[in-house]
């Protein structure tokens, strides 16, 4: 089922790490190729909790993790189990990871329902079941490429890693971040430290800029040869039509509502456009998060394309789902 | 890779069989919660349980359904998937080789509109590397019979289970999968046995509704989905209780629910002969080799020698035996 595995050329740097060569997508027009796989398969584990801290609206959890930690790459995830082991809340909880270091990862979560307020309500000492890390990284640019980060909300902490990254490599890093209000936005301090210029939004002007970060982002992007983002899906398609529209490829990390995490389910799929140029479902949680942005058909996520691959199959889709798995 | 030693007390014989063909555990995948093994290669090892049962195949590559797909339950979730699959060609070219080539067995679960599309797929699987058996989904509407699903109605199930035992590989044990929502499932699954299948799958997911109090409209894009995980187990031990007391020469593969090694064992006490862990791989990936390990540990604690000596041992007569006769 993996759809867009090995379609894509990949350069070796003398750091054995990989990038994707300049090249814009093959013969569909596109700018991005499909995000390679990550190169560690995912471990499971149990996590030690070694910090919590509050951070404006949410919490920041460190888990000891070596596994994950050092296999971890900016744009990766983790599947929480929550409630315990006897919970009744069976289905796991995706976090993007915010950073890694001394066999530790980091995460900020959100308090939202019931199994996620469980997950920030975790104390030092506590265990924590963890599958990771989980999906495709974001991809890195060719040397010299400057790049923009835009985060919204919460997503803003998928992109402290990868920001410190491309700082290392030399990058100029550029980000806006954006959220609700002040009290939701999320990692300022630490983009801040990597990204010259650094612009804050907030929809109601009680922290940076007034409005969306689409403002700065529209002013930003001509200066930059790619854009990450990682946020609310709005957000995503907002900012993935800026740098389309001037050229600039872009890499989003999506969120949809995912059951396993891990690829078994097909609960969290979303229209793509793949290698060959055929749309299909393609599962955010192994074929994502990370997208090319123009691959990704926003305007059609929550509905069933009928130029989708196998889209022709569903003659009898207005029957009611019946049994378990019926089309 | 997490490798659990394939037996963990040694004085269990775990050798369980699915229609006559032997296999090294009772323990299976469930169909549409390992989609077609690979992902869960990370976290057990695939050659150590019975079988991987693959999601359901058509005949053509199927999209499925618009997002939303699921949504979690009290101790378990609905779905709404509409057989998302590459469709029986990407089976035999792409997964099938994969897992042949690692020495795992599949059962391949087979899914029609049509009695003739469940023929054809018997008839493609006939000497295809790995596969064990076959398993038939007709928890499907019946285009022929205005969308009613095959397993509600006894003569339509029995000519699907007919004319695929006649279409399949006679080495290949052919399974009909039955839905618990039908008012006698013992006729069901009489008459599938009648026409010729080896055994049976139980049980498929209940037709469940989600609504949600915000949009207050239903949470699926398929409106109804199937109801899964711990929730539904009661039904499907009912289920099996009874198919085992009408029938107890047809071996059952039985299902819902099981996420340790004593809901298997209760299963195995009420007449199946092998197990099939679905939901519980989405809250654990490793679940699999895990239930066989505690599945294993239970049935010695109880004084069984085999595996095969607890098969419907619950149904015994008041005074014949008790527990300790085994010790
Ligand atoms: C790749 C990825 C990265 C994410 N990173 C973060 C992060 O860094 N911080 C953070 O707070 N949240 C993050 N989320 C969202 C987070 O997974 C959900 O908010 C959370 O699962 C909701 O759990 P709940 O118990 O509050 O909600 P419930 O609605 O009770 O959850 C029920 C089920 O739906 C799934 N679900 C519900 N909402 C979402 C959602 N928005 N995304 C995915 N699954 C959902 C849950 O996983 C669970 O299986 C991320 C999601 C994805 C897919
Ligand atoms: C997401 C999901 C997808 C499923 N897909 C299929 C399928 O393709 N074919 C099938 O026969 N059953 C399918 N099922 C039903 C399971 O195989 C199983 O019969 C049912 O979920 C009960 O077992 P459980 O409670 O252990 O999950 C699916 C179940 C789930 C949760
Ligand atoms: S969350 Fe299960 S396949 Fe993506």
């Amino acid at each position: 089922m993996s759809q867009d595995d090995g379609a894509t050329r990949m350069v070796s740097l003398p750091t054995g790490e990989r990038v994707l060569p300049p090249v814009p997508g093959s013969g569909t027009g596109l700018l991005g190729q499909p995000a390679p796989p990550a190169e560690h398969p995912p471990v499971q584990g149990l996590a030690v909790v070694v910090g919590s801290r509050p951070v404006s609206a949410y919490t920041e959890l460190t888990l000891e993790a070596p596994d994950i930690a050092e296999a971890a790459r900016p744009g990766q995830f983790v599947a929480f189990a929550v409630g315990g082991p006897t919970s009744a809340m069976l289905l796991r909880r995706s976090i993007a990871i915010a950073g890694v270091g001394g066999g530790r990862f980091s995460v900020v979560v959100s308090a939202k329902a019931a199994g996620s307020t469980w997950l920030a309500g975790l104390r030092p000492g506590d265990e924590v079941d963890v599958v990771g890390p989980l999906g495709r990284p974001f991809p890195l640019p060719p040397p010299g490429t400057p790049a923009l980060l835009v985060g919204g909300g919460y997503g803003a902490a998928a992109l402290v890693g990868l920001g410190g990254l491309l700082r290392s490599r030399g990058h100029e890093v550029a980000a806006v971040v954006g959220a609700g209000d002040e009290d939701r936005l999320c990692s300022v301090e630490d983009l801040s430290a990597v990204a010259a210029p650094f612009v804050v939004t907030t929809d109601d002007g009680s922290a940076g800029r007034a409005g969306r970060v689409t403002g700065p982002v529209a002013e930003l992007v001509s200066g930059a040869g790619v854009v990450y983002a990682c946020g609310p899906m709005p957000m995503l398609a907002a900012v993935a039509q800026l740098a389309t529209d001037r050229g600039v490829p872009s890499w989003v990390a999506v969120e949809e509502s995912m059951a396993c995490g891990v690829g078994v389910c097909m609960t969290c799929v979303l229209p793509v456009v793949g290698a060959d140029g055929r749309s299909r479902f393609a599962r955010s949680c192994t074929d994502g998060p990370v997208f090319a942005g123009d691959r990704v058909r926003f305007a059609d996520v929550g509905t069933l394309p009928p130029d989708l691959l196998g889209a022709d199959a569903m003659t009898l889709a207005h029957t009611p789902a019946g049994e378990g798995e019926t089309p | 890779m997490t490798m659990l030693p394939e037996v963990e007390l040694p004085s269990v014989d775990m050798q369980a069989s699915l229609g006559g063909v032997p296999m090294v555990s009772p323990v299976l995948t469930a169909s549409g919660c390992a989609s077609f093994g690979r992902e869960l290669d990370p976290f057990f090892d695939l050659t150590s349980i019975g079988a991987v049962v693959t999601k359901s195949v058509q005949l053509r590559p199927r999209s499925g359904r618009a997002t939303p797909r699921m949504a979690e339950t009290p101790s378990g979730m609905i779905n709404s998937i509409g057989l998302q699959g590459p469709g029986i060609d990407g089976l035999l070219a792409d997964e099938l080789p994969w897992l042949a080539e690692r020495g795992v067995r599949s059962l391949v679960s087979i899914a029609g509109a049509r009695t003739e599309d469940f023929a054809e797929l018997a008839e493609r699987l006939r000497g295809a590397p790995g596969v064990l058996g076959i398993e038939v989904n007709i928890s499907c509407p019946n285009v022929e019979s205005r969308g009613e699903v095959f397993a509600c109605n006894p003569d339509a199930s029995a000519a699907v289970v007919a004319a695929v035992r006649a279409a399949a590989d006679p080495a290949h044990p052919v399974y009909a999968k039955l839905t618990p929502d039908v008012t006698d499932i013992v006729s069901v699954a009489r008459a599938c046995a009648d026409a010729g299948a080896n055994g049976l799958s139980m049980i498929n997911t209940l037709l469940g509704l989600v609504i949600d109090p915000d949009t207050m409209r239903p949470v699926l894009g398929g409106v109804t989905g199937g109801l899964s995980g711990p929730a539904i187990r009661p039904v499907a031990l009912r289920c099996v209780w009874q198919v085992h007391a009408a029938l107890p020469n047809v071996p059952i593969l039985g299902m819902g629910g099981i996420r340790t090694g004593l809901d298997a064992l209760q299963f195995i006490l009420a007449g199946a002969g092998a197990v099939s862990v679905g939901t519980a791989v989405f809250n654990d990936p490793s679940a699999p080799a895990r239930i066989h390990a505690e599945l294993a540990d239970a049935l010695g604690e109880r004084g069984f020698g085999r595996l095969a000596d607890a098969v419907g041992y619950a149904h015994r007569a008041p005074d014949e035996g008790s527990p300790g006769r085994h010790r």
